[in-house]
């Protein structure tokens, strides 16, 4: 295989339908996005195009501040339930026999084919008190009355969660296959425990796949606006909720095209510095 | 049945067959019917199927133009997408029934192409409230329906019917309640000032308005859902698992007959007034068929047929419809209704949206 630069334009062929993908479907409407940000609103009506930092002014209020720090507080935190719980799962799921393993790839696959308002109804229902697990507790006798688990907090947490699962498993699944046994067998060999070989070795070998992941999730949560809805009280909408109230509510485009662009801009400046921040150590650790 | 049915039919015909219903299913209801044909938006669900199944037969069978319905999803999320169409030039629906606040703010954009009344037979029958001018007096929208927003409740948890809508502060209600999220689509303010400031005129003033937010304020722990979809409620409230709030006064009869332990009732300050206009977007180029629409809707029969069928009030005058006093009083009231101060939801509608997210998230 050739692995020199192209040279000719014939050379860029290749990778220029995915270019022309990414800059009608991606880089236009952004720029679009962008564009209308700082139109200017007509109360009652829609936009007008102008050149106003309006619509900035009016998202930088501790109102939004505090929605916008419960936004990544909450996908942090889906971010982190979803790595605690989908790397020792992943590490398990690439030990087992290649049949079994398919078996489980699918079933989580499955769940990727559900829409987020079927998970949002399902969850809703499976926490509601009047046909939700608590009835199974109450008969079981765990609980004396059954109770309703959602709208709250955790429910919006486990919804969002079971959507992000999948995700994560998928992304994790490669690098855990091609994990090298040998390291672990190493570590055993010097005396480790399973649960030390674990965390001393595994771990820090995966640290790049981990922190991918965890930018992944936390994205894809960020973006999150239907299940906060179903599954949470006010205090637990996400800014994207409040951004979708705008647009298609209020009929409000600049202002919720401006506080589009912040959530964009917040979530790509903490990325960057995750990546800041462990490409130094990695550089160190080397 | 003795003759045992032989099965030999070929996997090829079976494919072919297969192919060509799943064609005759795809062939849109226009094709099939008449050249003439209009899209008309509804509000989806049983809304629009009551209007599928009852009224929109009537008038092709009557005019041959063929209806085909779109669901239109609540109030100004439908607005939005008319408006960005109308800009590109196109029509996702010719005709829509619109709520007044989605009404009045496509309005102030030239949304709505103007109406020629004189092609309107029974426009002189329309109550005057239900028809929609622009400054310059062309006509924007002619009334479709009427609706109420009620006080509803689950018989099973509640037996005994409430009264006043003040009940919904009542503390024993914790948790207890679903209410629309929206200041624009909720008139939740309208309702707090009739209730306890004596009525809408409070609203005038901002320092008013803030007045009847806070006591608004005070329902926020009885409020188990803030519900944007209506679906949503709709099924808490049937199942009991959120048994009172606000709803349709319409939907929720319909709920009722078939046997769901739902109520609709008008409390004593009145239930809450809202009508559906219907409009025709601008960039529609059936104008013809829109006018013969609206003529059609408007007469008296289909307008008591709507409220017999959909369960909605009427737009026109009560001395020209033929529905006895029970069916007039299973859509309507005679309790003075809460009206909405629709002036709000345009000369304020941002600082309102504000405020009210700020009530009901913070």
């Amino acid at each position: 295989m050739r692995r020199s630069p192209p040279q000719k334009p014939v050379d860029y062929l290749p990778i220029a339908f995915p270019a022309i993908m990414l800059g009608v479907f991606f880089v236009i409407p952004f720029a679009i996005m962008v564009a209308i940000s700082v139109f200017e609103r007509v109360q009652g009506g829609f936009y007008e195009p102008a050149f106003t930092f309006a619509n900035y002014a009016r998202f930088l209020t501790p109102f939004f501040g505090k929605v916008l720090a419960f936004s990544l507080g909450l996908a942090a935190l889906v971010s982190a339930v979803c790595l605690l719980i989908g790397v020792p799962f992943t590490y398990m799921l690439t030990r087992l026999r290649r049949g079994k393993q398919v078996v489980w790839l699918i079933a989580l696959l499955g769940v990727l084919s559900l829409s987020e308002v079927i998970i949002g109804f399902a969850w809703s229902t499976l926490l509601s008190r009047t046909a939700g697990l608590s009835n199974l507790f109450v008969w079981v006798g765990l609980m004396e009355r059954p109770e309703a688990w959602t709208p709250g907090f955790a429910a919006v947490l486990t919804g969002l969660v079971y959507q992000a699962f999948p995700y994560t498993v998928l992304v994790l699944y490669p690098a855990f296959s091609r994990l090298d046994p040998s390291l672990m067998e190493a570590a055993r060999t010097l005396g480790c425990s399973p649960a030390r070989a674990f965390a001393n070795v595994v771990l820090p070998a995966m640290r790049k796949t981990l922190l991918a992941t965890f930018i992944i999730v936390f994205i894809f949560a960020l973006g999150a606006y239907l299940l906060p809805q179903i599954l949470g009280r006010p205090q637990h909408w996400t800014l994207s909720v409040l951004v979708t109230d705008q647009a298609i509510y209020q009929s409000n485009m600049p202002f919720a095209a401006a506080m589009a662009v912040f959530l964009v801009v917040a979530s790509l400046a903490l990325v960057g510095l995750s990546m800041a921040i462990t490409g130094r150590k990695g550089a160190a650790g080397v | 049945m003795t003759d045992k049915i032989t099965l030999d039919v070929s996997r090829r015909t079976l494919l072919a067959a297969g192919v060509a219903g799943v064609s005759t299913l795809a062939i849109p209801t226009v094709l099939r019917a008449q050249d003439r044909s209009i899209k008309v938006g509804v509000y989806g669900g049983y809304f629009k199927d009551s209007f599928d199944n009852h009224i929109f037969p009537e008038f092709t069978n009557s005019t041959g133009i063929a209806v085909e319905s779109i669901a239109e999803p609540t109030g100004e999320a439908w607005l939005v997408q008319l408006e960005q169409a109308a800009r590109a030039g196109a029509a996702p629906a010719d005709l829509s029934m619109m709520s007044q606040v989605a009404m009045l703010k496509g309005q102030s954009t030239d949304l709505w192409a103007p109406l020629d009344m004189s092609r309107i037979a029974d426009a002189d029958k329309l109550l005057p409230q239900f028809v929609n001018s622009y400054p310059d007096g062309k006509v924007a929208g002619v009334g479709a329906v009427a609706w109420y927003i009620t006080l509803v409740s689950n018989t099973d948890v509640y037996p005994e019917a409430p009264e006043s809508w003040a009940f919904m502060w009542d503390p024993s209600n914790k948790d207890k309640l679903g209410l629309l999220a929206l200041v624009s689509n909720s008139f939740l303010l309208e309702v707090t000032a009739k209730t306890f400031f004596g009525g809408t005129e409070i609203l005038d003033t901002d320092e008013g308005i803030l007045q009847v937010m806070e006591k608004l304020a005070e329902l926020k722990p009885n409020v188990q859902l803030w519900y944007r979809d209506e679906a949503q409620f709709e099924q808490a409230l049937k199942s009991g698992e959120i048994p009172m709030g606000q709803y349709y006064h319409d939907v929720t009869g319909l709920a009722a007959a078939d046997g769901f332990p739902v109520r609709s009732t008008f409390p004593k300050e009145g239930g809450i007034l809202d009508s559906g206009c219907w409009a025709l977007s601008r960039a529609s180029d059936k104008s013809d068929e829109a006018h013969e629409f609206i003529n059609f809707m408007t007469q008296p029969s289909m307008q008591a047929l709507m409220s017999r069928k959909v369960g909605t009030a009427p737009t026109v005058r009560r001395d020209t419809l033929d529905l006895t006093d029970a069916e007039f009083a299973s859509v309507s009231s005679d309790i003075a209704p809460v009206v909405p101060r629709y002036d709000l939801y345009t000369t304020k509608s941002d600082w309102l949206n504000q405020k009210w997210t700020e009530l009901i998230v913070g």
